[in-house]
């Protein structure tokens, strides 16, 4: 008989199991079940919707079981600024993300765990290349020049995310075996703890810790393959000739004729391979003695789809969760290190296949393997009337690129934190932390091209050591005081504290070497030493340092209604003392309505209207010193001046503003959080508003006014609005089968609404988003009422009849007879309107299976291939044959029209990201072990009638120029819990 | 802790520390001299001294003001896409032009690092900072220099936009906005700092080879006075004249042989520079010094530039070539443009397709290859040693001529024989058979001396000015092929004789006034 405790009524549909078997039924009306469990059955399983999962020892006659009404996820703990609290009692726009919903099969980095998860949240990966990086952005980012980068917290120690020499992304020297789980916040009244840091959200990574109990080990295996899907369309070697034998007839002139090959390469062909990867790993968790412990090894080998590309991760992570002193006493020991290889390929093989002609050879049967390493390379004549120069500015054989290029780095990277938290013996409402952190992270390499490379066969080849270091160390103090007051049916709790927190780049800076002995024969005595690439200086030490104030007091009055109010007091060393102090504050409210209005119905599980309001900062992506006025050494040995017989360096004065200071972001949001039906429909609405002033903004100065013509001042303002819808749904949940469907849509929508500090209503905007083709050609503008990044374009004329583009033809938008840069208009903008996500799991006894997916709605992209596509790319003026796109086919343009609106097209696109399909085996090994295993196919298709590769852009430009292809990877995993 | 967030860099100096001595400050003063040869603090690029602009080809001195003295006139095409570079010769160039915001940017660069200069080398400075005896004479000469450097650069702006943003070393360093400049004004102004620091520069020939000397002063001088009518209204022929003279009686010889001025080696032609811009292939590169001229012009034809590989861009018209009595260099020398792949046919000459690099007159004029065979600095070839002459005898000689012609005073006598010095070497030392080349009292004409000038000076930065000071720029009077981007040319209006000053100024500074028309 299977009774709710509460009220002693029957349930009905419980699902009763005997454990470690399929062998089960269900409850009937009144409760009742009998089942024939085998003889050596000793313990049933009771399980029902809404409550806690009970066990009950077999015993002969009626057994009676009350079941416990789960608390339900409300009581889940998520971690947030500076602690954690029951999600139900959340006031911010907070998302959390356990390890069980992150994106499934193999990911390199661990933001690629959180894709498509977090309404308001646009995870982007760089490419397919291994262990590349991702763009993140939280509800748009709120910067134009300055970074729109979120902050990253790694167990309470903010993070390095910005670069290192050697590390294609920072972020994937974490295992994301490791996470426990990754909280997003979003608006202000949850970041405004993090002060000027905290403008475009923040995310925090919680690793696993060790529990108290029996050690628990986990062994878990994956191998994957990674094939490249779509491939450029380019013109083949059939094409090519059919273009120039007519042209050359035309024409009645047989330079380029006579160029042509007699081979039909497929150049992209030649440079891609399936990509495999092994990722292997092993942790144990449980406690030695009283010692709570996770230790965990991982090793990561994945090969990229450009040949050559390489990445080996080792990590190790160790948690060590003590307590002394009858509990008054917590320490929290995390120290994760972590080993990362990369073997970089020269990703300019991948423009240059794109662009290199299909009717040569891969291999050069002509020179007899001498010149380049025996690839085919566009040659002319010397100085001696030898023909084997390499020509200049032609494409080079994309495979001479990977093959003849040995780009390798090693970055270890430290992150460890010791945390001790101490309740007072004689007052133990009051308690203490010390959090001191530690991030250490070192990149060293070699890029090494070899001496009989056409990139660099003039210097004999290139050798070239680099290293750098950066050092982040934390120390944050806290007091927290918690207090109930019952007599007013209040509680408080109260945080002040202190933090510290210093950054230290070491930049070592060296000379490039030649495999010749001797490199320039008009200065023996240097060697072999490459001219020009002397260093001023072979070190540098940039430093910045950040001293805060913080406090949050958090009032719950009659469990219905929530308070929060915050400060921090930031002060920067990147501003002079008269501005280096800013204020953060941050009010939130919240109303349980739950509680109000409907205590005692079961249909409503949860509802919560949030009102937050805070201010924030933000000062990354701005040098260290760039308030200071300060003389510059100039870099290397090409930027000097003869007078008489010696040269002499240069001593530049930089630019500076003396007045610099942070930006600063003003955030409201309204919330509502909602939970139907025991919370099998639930989910969250808010929406937003941000307004940031003084943008850290790269604008034009007064002419002579200072030693720069655009200078790093606080002028702007923007404005970003939108609002984020989750839903997640538990539709069918039964003992075999079950299933979820989670969908999350933002809307988002940025303006900038000033960029002068003198109103002038002709300002055009500032030229951003360069192209490649032509020299200095920018297709972007930031412009007074638009979106960043606009796209700024002459308006295509089209043939009537045929529907085709016009070349060099554009209306004439101002009506006064001439077409020039006055005729540019803004149209459409490379962000999206929209972002969706959907996930979705079903499970049906021992079987899983999930699929998740993304789509961007409005936004844009520049296709630069296109643009590039004409007849001038194919007969390239230097004298030799170039390939170009299939659009050429289309416009026929002799010529490139780089900045015809022709060119920007609609990207809106869905991917589906993953297909997964587990087999939970069970228990194996004399029930020694549980098994589950786990296929899954990733980036499984993309449908957009955007015309390039790939309509997802991790740009901001939203300027498609030749990306690494994402390949389609296919992984099978065991997991093994013994 | 607040004490900790005082935080200075590692390499970088402050301003206390840069001039503290006078390695210090020759290095300041090698950056006011660099900002017309190099674009920023790494060469050949990497930190530009001008931001929000391609580095190479717009940001740089030599190659923006190639740009916006040559690309408009006979003298020069382009075939490259980049941006508006086609309209330059095309003569419908707008306000937004980025190739205008570097050539507006780069003079007042220059200007606002050398007014830092000069307020930080006052004799006050010096003594505060203990800088005394040799050391301190050198800075004060230097300060000299830097003035001449500035009137030069405001002359830039007077001569292309008409006016300019005016600041001194009177003004400070920060946001505020500075105070426009009229072409009258900043005439005046030009003229009279010129004239003040003569008794600062060196005497003329007398100091080391790249900085300037009171010969520089007076060769502006007498450049600008012949420009004044057309800068100011009012005719200086006179002083044109007289400066002129007076460069001319300073000592300097014109060199035998005209191709040598223009080779890696150039800079042993000190006794005809009165003032050139250093470039070295390995000290001091850039892809907008001299590098660009030889790169530019060259095509397969690159060894022949003394470079490793061409970039199919630049030539002349056939308007230049029909200024010389062959196009093939047999009769008079200065005729450069016939490389082993490109000839001087009229079929080759003519531009059918301005995009099209085998169309045109190829100018094999600036070469990277030195006249006594040795190796240049830089072994790969890329870079440039060739110093690009600013003034040279042959162009005093020239305004000597056309001073007098235009009522300067002087003599008819020396006037000719001034340009007859220039034919003899032009002729190859010689007048050629039947003294052809001579000139005589009949060819003294001011068309002959417009023609002789774009023979002798084609390419070295002076033929927008000297079609403005003949009224033939944007009229019909004269015409060349692909004049207003029509291939036979047409006339365009008179705006084109000044440049616009970019929009991105007057909207950073509303103290600017644009010109008219634009």
């Amino acid at each position: 008989m299977v009774t709710d405790l509460k009220d002693g009524k029957p349930i009905a549909g419980a699902s009763v199991l005997v454990k470690g078997t399929n062998i089960g039924t269900q409850t009937k009306a009144d409760g009742s079940f009998s089942l024939n469990a085998p003889s050596n059955a000793t313990t049933i399983v009771i399980s029902y919707v809404g409550y806690t999962t009970q066990e009950l020892l077999i015993g002969s006659g009626g057994m009676n079981v009350s079941l416990v009404q789960s608390a339900s996820t409300l009581n889940d703990v998520v971690v947030v600024a500076y602690g954690t609290r029951k999600k139900g009692d959340l006031t911010g726009s907070v998302t959390s993300v356990t390890a069980k919903d992150f994106q499934k099969g193999v990911n390199n980095s661990s933001e690629q765990l959180l894709q498509g998860k977090v309404a308001g949240l646009q995870v982007t990966s760089g490419g397919g290349s291994a262990g590349g990086g991702s763009k993140i952005r939280i509800r748009g980012g709120a910067s134009l020049n300055a970074s729109n980068d979120p902050l990253i917290v790694i167990d309470g120690v903010p993070v390095e995310s910005n670069g290192l020499p050697g590390s294609a992304n920072l972020l994937n020297t974490i295992n994301p075996n490791d996470i426990e789980s990754m909280s997003v916040l979003k608006d202000a009244s949850a970041t405004a703890l993090y002060g000027s840091r905290a403008s475009n959200g923040v995310i925090i990574i919680t690793t696993k810790k060790g529990a108290k109990g029996k050690v628990k080990f986990n062994f878990n295996t994956t191998t994957s393959a990674g094939v490249v899907g779509k491939t450029v369309g380019v013109l083949n070697a059939g094409q090519i000739r059919t273009i120039i034998n007519n042209d050359a007839a035309a024409t009645g002139i047989n330079t380029y004729k006579d160029l042509l090959g007699d081979a039909n390469t497929n150049w992209q062909d030649q440079i891609y391979q399936t990509a495999m990867g092994y990722d292997n790993n092993i942790s144990a968790s449980g406690s030695i003695g009283n010692l709570p412990f996770r230790a965990s090894l991982g090793y990561l080998n994945q090969d990229g789809i450009l040949k050559t590309n390489n990445f080996k991760r080792l990590t190790s992570s160790l948690s060590l969760t003590p307590k002394f002193f009858d509990d008054h006493l917590a320490v929290n020991l995390v120290v994760k290190g972590s080993q990362t290889k990369n073997v970089f390929a020269d990703e300019g093989a991948i423009g240059s296949a794109i662009y290199f002609d299909p009717t040569q050879p891969v291999y050069d049967q002509k020179n007899e393997g001498y010149y380049y390493g025996g690839y085919f390379e566009w040659r002319q004549l010397n100085h001696q009337g030898v023909f084997d120069s390499a020509i200049d500015l032609a494409n080079r054989n994309p495979l001479g690129l990977l093959n003849l290029r040995n780009n390798t780095s090693t970055v270890n990277r430290l992150i460890g934190n010791i945390q001790l938290d101490y309740k007072l013996h004689f007052f133990p409402d009051l308690h203490v932390m010390v959090n001191l952190g530690l991030d250490d992270a070192k990149g060293s390499g070699n890029d090494n091209i070899d001496s009989v490379s056409a990139t660099n066969y003039k210097t004999g080849g290139r050798k070239t050591y680099y290293q750098q270091k950066k050092q982040n160390t934390l120390a944050d103090v806290s007091l927290f005081y918690a207090k109930e007051l019952k007599s007013l049916n209040t509680k408080f709790d109260l945080l002040v504290g202190h933090s510290y927190q210093d950054f230290v780049t070491d930049v070592f800076n060296y000379p490039s070497f030649s495999y010749r002995p001797i490199a320039d024969f008009n200065h023996p005595e240097k060697k072999d030493t490459i001219a020009g690439t002397e260093q001023t200086f072979y070190t540098d030490k940039p430093e910045y340092r950040l001293e805060s104030y913080l406090s949050r007091l958090n009032v719950t009055i009659a469990n219905k209604f929530l308070l929060t109010a915050s400060i921090r007091r930031d002060a920067s060393s990147k501003f002079s003392k008269d501005n280096r102090v800013g204020y953060f504050p941050a009010f939130a409210g919240a109303w349980k309505l739950k509680e109000e209005f409907f205590k005692n119905t079961t249909i409503v599980s949860d509802l919560k209207l949030r009102l937050g309001w805070g201010v924030t900062g933000q000062q990354d992506g701005i040098g260290y010193y760039s308030y200071l006025p300060r003389y510059t050494r100039s870099f290397n040995t090409g930027a000097q001046y003869q007078f008489g017989d010696a040269f002499y360096s240069y001593l530049r004065p930089e630019g500076y503003d003396a007045n610099l200071k942070w930006e600063t972001t003003t955030t409201s949001n309204i919330g509502l959080d909602f939970g139907f039906l025991n919370n099998r429909i639930s989910g969250s609405l808010d929406f937003y508003k941000k307004k940031t002033k003084d943008l850290l903004s790269q604008v034009p100065v007064a002419p002579g006014a200072n030693f720069v013509n655009l200078l790093t001042i606080n002028v702007g303002n923007m404005e970003v609005k939108g609002f984020e819808f989750t839903l997640n749904t538990t539709p069918v949940k039964g003992p075999n089968l079950s299933w979820d469907l989670g969908f999350n849509i933002s809307y988002n929508k940025s303006t900038i609404t000033n960029l002068l500090q003198n109103q002038d209503p002709n300002f055009k905007g500032i030229d951003v988003s360069g192209i490649g083709g032509g020299t200095g050609n920018n297709i972007g503008k930031f412009a007074v009422g638009y979106a960043p990044y606009i796209f700024n374009v002459y308006k295509q004329v089209y043939d009537k009849q045929t529907g085709k583009p016009i070349e060099g033809l554009y209306e004439d938008i101002n009506r006064d007879g001439i077409i020039n840069d006055d005729d540019r208009y803004y149209y459409k903008k490379p962000a999206p309107d929209v972002i969706l996500g959907i996930n979705t799991q079903v499970n049906y006894k021992q079987f899983s299976l999930g699929l998740s997916a993304h789509a961007y709605l409005g936004n844009y992209m520049y296709n630069n291939f296109n643009s590039g596509a004409t007849l001038r790319s194919i007969k390239n003026p230097i004298n030799f044959i170039g390939n170009t796109g299939v659009n050429y086919l289309e416009t026929g343009f002799s010529n490139a029209q780089f900045l015809s609106d022709y060119y920007v097209e609609n990207a809106s696109f869905l991917r589906l990201d993953n297909i997964n399909l587990g087999y939970n085996v069970g228990k194996i090994f004399n029930n020694k072990a549980s098994l589950r295993i786990a296929g899954s196919i990733q980036n499984v298709f993309v449908i957009s009638k955007y015309s390039g590769l790939d309509p997802e852009n991790a740009s901001d430009t939203g300027v498609d120029g030749n990306i690494y292809p994402r390949p389609h990877t296919y992984s099978l995993g065991l997991n093994l819990d013994f | 802790c607040a004490k900790k967030l005082d935080l200075l860099p590692q390499n970088d100096l402050t301003p206390a520390t840069t001039y503290s001595t006078a390695e210090g400050y020759k290095s300041v003063l090698a950056k006011i001299y660099g900002g017309l040869a190099s674009t920023g603090n790494t060469g050949p690029a990497g930190s530009s001294d001008i931001q929000g602009l391609d580095e190479g080809s717009q940001s740089p001195f030599i190659r923006g003001f190639f740009n916006c003295e040559e690309l408009p006139t006979d003298e020069a095409v382009v075939a490259w896409n980049d941006q508006t570079i086609h309209d330059f010769h095309n003569l419908k160039w707008s306000s937004s032009d980025p190739f205008l915001r570097g050539m507006y940017a780069r003079p007042i660069y220059n200007i606002t690092i050398g007014n830092e200069y000069l307020r930080e080398s006052t004799d006050e400075k010096l003594s505060a900072r203990n800088i005394t005896g040799a050391d301190a004479d050198d800075i004060r000469k230097s300060r000299g220099e830097v003035r001449f450097l500035r009137a030069f650069n405001y002359w830039v702006m007077l001569d292309l936009f008409g006016k300019s943003t005016f600041i001194t070393e009177d003004d400070g360093i920060g946001t505020y906005l500075p105070k426009e400049i009229s072409r009258t004004d900043l005439f005046n102004y030009i003229e009279s700092e010129l004239k003040a620091i003569d008794a600062d520069l060196a005497p003329a020939k007398t100091i080391e080879y790249g900085r300037v000397d009171q010969a520089a002063a007076w060769a502006l001088l007498a450049r600008l006075y012949l420009n004044a009518e057309v800068y100011t209204g009012t005719a200086h022929y006179a002083d044109a004249l007289n400066y002129a003279q007076k460069v001319i009686d300073a000592g300097y010889q014109l060199q035998p042989e005209y191709d040598k001025l223009f080779m890696a080696d150039n800079d042993k032609r000190k006794d005809e520079f009165i003032y050139a811009i250093n470039c070295d292939g390995l000290y001091t590169q850039s892809y907008g010094n001299t590098t660009f001229f030889v790169h530019c012009a060259s095509g397969d034809d690159h060894n022949e530039y003394g470079v490793s590989g061409g970039w199919y861009g630049y030539r002349g018209t056939s308007a230049l070539a029909n200024l010389f009595p062959d196009p093939t260099g047999v009769t008079d020398q200065r005729a450069m443009f016939t490389t082993s792949k490109y000839g001087t046919s009229a079929s080759q000459i003519a531009i059918g397709d301005i995009s099209d690099f085998n169309n045109g007159l190829h100018v094999n004029k600036y070469k990277n290859i030195r006249s006594d065979g040795l190796p240049t600095s830089d072994v790969q070839n890329n870079f440039a040693d060739v110093d690009f002459p600013v003034f040279r005898l042959s162009e005093m000689y020239l305004i000597y001529a056309e001073a007098h012609l235009r009522g300067g005073g002087g003599d008819a006598e020396t006037a000719l024989d001034y340009l007859n010095k220039i034919r003899f070497r032009a002729y190859g030392q010689s007048y050629g058979p039947g003294d052809v080349g001579k000139l005589t009292s009949s060819d003294l004409t001011l068309q002959t001396i417009l023609d002789e000038r774009a023979r002798e000076l084609y390419w070295e930065g002076h033929r927008r000015t000297d079609l403005i000071r003949y009224g033939l720029l944007t009229t019909s009077t004269y015409l060349w092929p692909w004049k207003g981007g029509v291939a036979s040319g047409t006339g365009v209006d008179s705006k084109y004789n000044i440049y616009p000053v970019p929009a991105s100024n007057l909207t950073a500074n509303p103290n600017l006034t644009q010109n008219t028309g634009y």
